[in-house]
C-alpha cells in the first residue's frame, strides 16, 4: 500500500497460544502488516476467542468472551490475526446472539472485519510485497478452520511462492486434520496421537525440512510428534517466514530467551 | 445391536492397537474418498446438485406428513399395506406378526441399516423365524457373529484371510484365499435360501409418495432376489426416506452413488410398487412397508431435524480421521462416524451417547463431503451444549473450563497467569526448547513433547516495547 494514502487502521487479534507460546508470531504478523501500508494497534482487553468454551458447550462463558472480545475491537477497521481457527471462532460470534440482541449486529459488524492474516493481505489488500527470503525445502499444512471455514487455501501459497529461496512441495493429505483440535488431544490423547503420527509419515514423505502452517495450535502438535519421534525437521508459522523473522529457533528447539534475562 | 457407545474410549484404544483392523481401514481410505474426488471432477455441477439435494430435503421435512401420507394412500391403491411404528419394539412385532400370518420358518434379508437399528435379526430368531442375511457383507457378519461397521460396507473391517477363515469354518469346504471362489460359495450358499424363504425383507434407500414404490440400491443383485422370491416382501425403512417424485428420487441416487462409492450409479436400482399383479412374470403375493420412526418425528423442528437429511452415503465417515483411525465398531451402535456421532445419541439416549459428539476435533471434513450438506460439527456442538447445561460433562472437563473461563474474562488477571505459566513452562523446559514429560498434561506429553515458549508473552514484550 501506498504511503500517501491514510493506513489502514488495524487491531491485532494475537491469540491467546501465540501470546503464550511464540510471540514471534505476533511481531512477524505486525511486521507483515506494517509493510502493507497498516498501522496496528493490541488491544489490550483481548485474551482468548472463546474456543474452549464454544467446544465444550458452555454457551454462556463463550457469550461473555464473545462480549469482552467484540468490544475489544470496536472502531478498528480491521481485526486481524495469524489463525485461521481463532479468527473462524471470531465469525462464529454472530451464532451465539438472536436476532433481537443488540449484540448481534456487533458481532455482524466484526465479522465483516476479522480476517486471518494471509487471507487479509491476499484477498484484503492484494499485497504481494514479500521482500523475504528463505533458503530451505518446505510443506504446507492446511489447518481446518482456515481452509474449510475460511476458504483459506492459496492464499498462504501465492504469499510463499514471493519468498526468495523457498521451495515448496504438496505433502499428501495436506488437508487432514492433524489430531491438534484444541482440548480433543487431551480428551482423546491417544486418537489424536494417531492422525498426528500420521501426518508426521506425509510430512517427511514430501521430503521438506520444513513444515509451515498458519495456526500455533497444530504447528505445536505436530512439531511436538516430530521431536518425539527424532526427526530433523523444523516447524515455523507461515508469517515468521514471509516477515524474514526466522533467525531466532523453530518451534520446539533450543529456547533462545533463556539465554537472556527472563 | 448391544448397545457399547459408554466404552468408546477403551474400544478405541483396542481398535488403533488391531493390525488387522488397521489394514483394513488403511484399504477404506484408499478406496472410497479417491474415487468420490474422481467422480465429483468428472461432474462440474456437483456442488450444484448438493444444493438442489438440500433444498429439495428441506422442504420434504417441512410437508413430511403430507408425502407420508400420499406415500401410505397409493401403497394401499397399489394393493400394499403400510404399517407405521412408533418404536424398535413396534417395528419389530409388526415384522413378526406378518412373517407368523404366512407362517414363515425361515426370511431373507437384504441390507439394511434400520433393522440393524430396531435389532429385527435377534427379535425374529427369539421368535422362532430364521433371518438370513443376502448382503455378502452382511452374510458374512452373520456367519461371524458380528455387526457392521460401516453403512454401506458393512464388513469392511474384516480382511480376506478373516472371510476365508470363517467360510472354511462354517461351509466345511477346503480352504480358499481366492475371491472368486470365496464368492462362488457364498452364492451357493445362499441360493438354495432365496428359492425357499417364506418371506423377503429389504431395506429402502427412499420410497417415492407419487407413486407409492420403495426401492433399493446395490451391487450386487441379492436384493433383487430378496424381494422377488418369497410370496411376501416385507419393506422396513424409516420414514425421513419419503420424496415426492420419481424424478425427486433420482436426484438423490446421483448425489448417493457419487458421495458413497464414486460411481455415477449404482449397479442395480430396484423399484417395487406393491405385489405382483396379474399377468405379472414374478414378484410377492403380499407386499408390506413397515414404515420406523423411532424418535425421527421428533426431531422435526428441534434443532437436529437437518440430520435428517442425511441419505446414509457414508461419505462422512469415509473421510473422518477419526473413524479412519478407530473403525466403526468403536462407536458402539449402529451408526458410525459423524453421522452417528449426532444420530446415536438421539435414539439410544446422550447419557449413553455423550462421548461420540465429542470424539471430534471438528475439522469439518465430514461436512464439506455430505452431499446435502449438513452441519455435522455444528450439530455435535449442540449434544455438547446439551451435555454442559445437563451437567452431563465429566466434573474434569467442567471444572477446567471454570477455571479457564475464570481468567479469559479478566484480562487483567489472564496476563498475570500467562505471564507465569509462561515462565513456569520456560523453566520445565530448560535449554531443550521443549518439554518431555509434563504432568498435568500428561495427554500431550505421552504421545509427544510440548513446545515451550519461546520468551516471555506477546503481551509482556509488546508493552515493554520490544517490537521484533
Ligand atoms: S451425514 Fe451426509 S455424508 Fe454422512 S452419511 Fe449422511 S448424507 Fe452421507
Amino acid at each position: 500500500m501506498q504511503s500517501s494514502q491514510k493506513p489502514i487502521q488495524v487491531g491485532l487479534f494475537v491469540t491467546c497460544l501465540v501470546d503464550m507460546f511464540r510471540p514471534s508470531i505476533g511481531f512477524a504478523t505486525i511486521k507483515l502488516l506494517e509493510s502493507a501500508g497498516c498501522q496496528v494497534e493490541v488491544p489490550e482487553a483481548q485474551t482468548c476467542c472463546g474456543q474452549p468454551a464454544f467446544n465444550s458447550g458452555d454457551k454462556k462463558t463463550t457469550q461473555e468472551i464473545a462480549r469482552q472480545t467484540i468490544q475489544a475491537f470496536d472502531g478498528y477497521q480491521y481485526v486481524v490475526g495469524p489463525s485461521g481457527s481463532c479468527i473462524g471462532m471470531l465469525h462464529y460470534y454472530v451464532d451465539l446472539f438472536d436476532e433481537d440482541d443488540p449484540w448481534k449486529a456487533r458481532a455482524e459488524s466484526l465479522k465483516s472485519r476479522a480476517f486471518e492474516i494471509t487471507s487479509f493481505l491476499t484477498d484484503v489488500l492484494n499485497f504481494d510485497q514479500v521482500l523475504a527470503s528463505y533458503e530451505g525445502h518446505a510443506t504446507y499444512h492446511d489447518s481446518c478452520s482456515g481452509l474449510r471455514q475460511l476458504g483459506i487455501k492459496q492464499q498462504p501459497r501465492k504469499l510463499l511462492a514471493k519468498v526468495a529461496g523457498l521451495e515448496l512441495s504438496e505433502m499428501e493429505e495436506a488437508e487432514t486434520c492433524c489430531g491438534f483440535g484444541g482440548t480433543f488431544c487431551v480428551k482423546y490423547a491417544d486418537i489424536s496421537n494417531r492422525m498426528v503420527e500420521n501426518k508426521s509419515t506425509y510430512i517427511q514423505d514430501s521430503g521438506a525440512t520444513t513444515l509451515l502452517g498458519g495456526d500455533l495450535g497444530c504447528l505445536l502438535n505436530m512439531a511436538g510428534k516430530l521431536k518425539r519421534e527424532g526427526h530433523n525437521i523444523e516447524a515455523r508459522h507461515i508469517v515468521e517466514v514471509l516477515a524474514g523473522m526466522t533467525d531466532e529457533p523453530a518451534i520446539g528447539e533450543a529456547a533462545y530467551s533463556l539465554g537472556k534475562p527472563l | 445391536m448391544q448397545i457399547n457407545s459408554p466404552a468408546f474410549k477403551e474400544n478405541a484404544r483396542i481398535a488403533l492397537h488391531d493390525v488387522n483392523l488397521q489394514k483394513a481401514l488403511g484399504n477404506l481410505k484408499a478406496g472410497f474418498p479417491t474415487k468420490r474426488a474422481a467422480a465429483v471432477a468428472r461432474m462440474p455441477e456437483f456442488e450444484q446438485l448438493r444444493d438442489e439435494g438440500t433444498a429439495l430435503k428441506n422442504h420434504i421435512l417441512e410437508n413430511l406428513d403430507i408425502y407420508l401420507e400420499q406415500f401410505e394412500e397409493n401403497v394401499v391403491k397399489n394393493g400394499g399395506h403400510v404399517h407405521w411404528c412408533r418404536t424398535s419394539k413396534d417395528a419389530c412385532k409388526t415384522i413378526l406378526d406378518i412373517c407368523k400370518e404366512v407362517d414363515a420358518k425361515t426370511v431373507t434379508k437384504g441390507k439394511s441399516m434400520v433393522s440393524e437399528e430396531i435389532n429385527l435379526n435377534d427379535y425374529l430368531e427369539k421368535n422362532g423365524v430364521e433371518p438370513i442375511e443376502t448382503d455378502l457383507g452382511e452374510y458374512i457378519l452373520q456367519l461371524r457373529g458380528d455387526h457392521p461397521s460401516h453403512i454401506i460396507a458393512p464388513a469392511i473391517h474384516l480382511n480376506l484371510e478373516d472371510v476365508s477363515d470363517i467360510f472354511h469354518e462354517k461351509h466345511h469346504r477346503p480352504k480358499s484365499s481366492d475371491p472368486a471362489v470365496l464368492m462362488q460359495e457364498a452364492r451357493e450358499m445362499l441360493r438354495q435360501k432365496f428359492a425357499s424363504a417364506d418371506v423377503g425383507i429389504t431395506g429402502a434407500n427412499f420410497f417415492v409418495a407419487e407413486t407409492g414404490s420403495t426401492i433399493i440400491v446395490t451391487n450386487e443383485g441379492n436384493g433383487d432376489l430378496t424381494q422377488t422370491l418369497p410370496k411376501t416382501h416385507i419393506v422396513v425403512t424409516s420414514i425421513e426416506k419419503v420424496v415426492p417424485t420419481l424424478e425427486d428420487m433420482t436426484l438423490f441416487l446421483r448425489l448417493l452413488a457419487r458421495s458413497a462409492t464414486g460411481q455415477e450409479f449404482t449397479v442395480y436400482n430396484t423399484l417395487s410398487t406393491g405385489p405382483r399383479r396379474a399377468g405379472d412374470q414374478d414378484g410377492p403375493e403380499n407386499f408390506h412397508v413397515v414404515l420406523v420412526d423411532n424418535g425421527r418425528s421428533e426431531m422435526v423442528g428441534s434443532e437436529f431435524q437437518e440430520m435428517l437429511r442425511c441419505i446414509r452415503c457414508s461419505a462422512c465417515m469415509n473421510h473422518c480421521p477419526v473413524y479412519g483411525a478407530v473403525g466403526g465398531h468403536s462407536y458402539g451402535w449402529v451408526y458410525p462416524g459423524p453421522m452417528g456421532s449426532v444420530l446415536t445419541p438421539k435414539m439410544i439416549g446422550i447419557e449413553n451417547a455423550g462421548l461420540l459428539p465429542n470424539a471430534s476435533t471438528f475439522c469439518g471434513k465430514c461436512e464439506s463431503v455430505c452431499p446435502v450438506r449438513i452441519p455435522l460439527p455444528k450439530l455435535m456442538r449442540h449434544w455438547r451444549e446439551d451435555e454442559f447445561s445437563r451437567h452431563l460433562s465429566p466434573k474434569a472437563v467442567r471444572w477446567g473450563l471454570g477455571g479457564w473461563a475464570f481468567f479469559a474474562k479478566r484480562p487483567a488477571l489472564y496476563r498475570i497467569l500467562s505471564s507465569s505459566s509462561n515462565l513456569f513452562l520456560r523453566l520445565a523446559a530448560g535449554k531443550k526448547g521443549r518439554i518431555k514429560k509434563l504432568p498435568l498434561a500428561s495427554g500431550w506429553t505421552n504421545w509427544r513433547d510440548m513446545p515451550a515458549p519461546s520468551g516471555k508473552t506477546f503481551m509482556q514484550q509488546y508493552k515493554s516495547g520490544k517490537k521484533d
